[in-house]
């Protein structure tokens, strides 16, 4: 296997496709969790681990049973119903083996299923036609670079909370204008690695 | 449940307005930012958005009483990626241009909460004609939303309006690029809060 391939899509998919800030995906959570450093940091750790879990089960699914049975243009219902089972059996099976680690995490689980990201990793993956390894890569940069976007946002909203912002823009819109910043920001790694 | 006896013309402007779903309820922002460069996209997403909601809303109305309460979750699932699997090959096969932008975001309409919240709120719960009316305004809102984006994305960004040139001059490219979706998406949104506010005596939208 080439090692730097991977290295390059785990940087690609983390930095410069980030998944927030150059394809807008999961946007709801990353306005929702944000809010405290405790719980972007919860979201991330979960989505980490759920993302690359569920990248390798898409990729198996799909190569394995999918093509050889020619139906392909199910996709989008069998990705998410993998997703789903996945992240619920998740769920139980943390609570029957880690009461104290369900309570600290087992929010952002039940949170994860209606992610955009999550689903887009596998639909992604069918349309490139990436490897296992690379698929799993793939993975992992997304939900890297994913956690790498709630850790700054959450850092910078701390800080929000203490600024005299206008009554309009109070909450959501100023959170949006300072995305806009970050992303700007992001602009800078394309052309880092041209793939 | 409050909004049972409200007439369908109330339904539909609950949608477009007072419960609209980028604006108000901040959900499904994804394809708010992603799609909107340029109008003809954020129409065709907003369309799309249309009839899924719609549809989702006649079908699980429909067949709500045979429904088992415990498993309505995978079967709203199953529903709403039915419907967006057909409008997704309706697009591969008769806009490919447009497809090939926005692909990925037509079939990630399947995560969208504000679909999925309607089927469960409101459609598991009422008649076939308030669920289409529901649909109808929820869908709608959306759509609204998605224009009035990407009107001012692709006018400020290019000068152009569904790729006709209209302004001369050189246009601000940022409002293109991936952070002036951001920009565009929370400088609206102030504004239609400080109308709230300024014209209506309400206290903003609610931050998620």
């Amino acid at each position: 296997m080439d090692f730097n391939k991977l290295f390059e899509l785990v940087v690609s998919a983390s930095l410069i496709n980030n998944f927030v800030f150059t394809r807008f995906l999961g946007l709801c959570i990353f306005f929702g969790v944000t809010r405290k450093m405790e719980t972007a940091i919860g979201m991330s750790i979960t989505f980490v681990s759920v993302m690359v879990i569920s990248a390798t089960l898409s990729w198996l699914v799909f190569e394995n049973i999918m093509i050889p049975l020619d139906i392909t243009f199910l996709k989008i219902i069998v990705f998410i119903g993998i997703i789903a089972t996945f992240v619920q059996s998740a769920d139980t099976i943390m609570k029957k083996v880690s009461p104290t680690m369900y309570y600290k995490l087992g929010v952002y689980l039940a949170l994860i299923t209606t992610n955009c990201i999550t689903l887009a990793v596998p639909l992604i993956h069918a349309g490139e036609g990436y490897t296992l390894i690379e698929s799993i890569a793939f993975g992992l940069g997304s939900g890297l670079g994913f956690a790498l976007a709630l850790v700054i946002m959450a850092s910078i909203r701390e800080k929000l909370e203490l600024a005299e912002v206008p009554a309009p823009f109070k909450g959501l819109p100023i959170s949006f204008i300072v995305a806009g910043l970050i992303a700007l920001a992001f602009t800078g790694f394309s052309g880092l690695i041209t793939l | 449940m409050s909004h049972i006896h409200r007439t369908n013309w109330e339904l539909i402007k609950n949608g477009v307005f007072s419960e609209n779903t980028i604006f108000r309820m901040a959900i499904s922002l994804c394809p708010s930012i992603a799609v909107t460069n340029n109008l003809k996209n954020g129409f065709m997403m907003g369309i799309s958005v249309l009839f899924v909601q719609v549809m989702v809303n006649i079908t699980v109305s429909l067949i709500r009483n045979f429904i088992n309460p415990k498993i309505r979750i995978p079967i709203f699932m199953l529903i709403i990626a039915g419907w967006v699997s057909i409008i997704d090959m309706t697009m591969a096969a008769f806009a490919r241009t447009i497809y090939k932008d926005i692909s990925l975001y037509i079939q990630l309409i399947v995560a969208f909460a504000s679909i999925f919240a309607r089927a469960e709120v409101f459609a598991s719960k009422n008649k076939l004609v308030p669920s289409l009316m529901d649909g109808i305004g929820m869908g709608t809102g959306f759509f609204l939303a998605m224009i009035v984006i990407s009107f001012f994305r692709e006018l400020l960004g290019k000068g152009t309006l569904w790729g006709l040139p209209i302004v001369a001059g050189k246009p601000l490219l940022i409002m293109i690029l991936p952070a002036g979706g951001f920009f565009a998406v929370g400088i609206l949104m102030g504004f239609f809060n400080w109308i709230d506010i300024r014209f209506y005596g309400g206290k903003g939208a609610s931050g998620a």
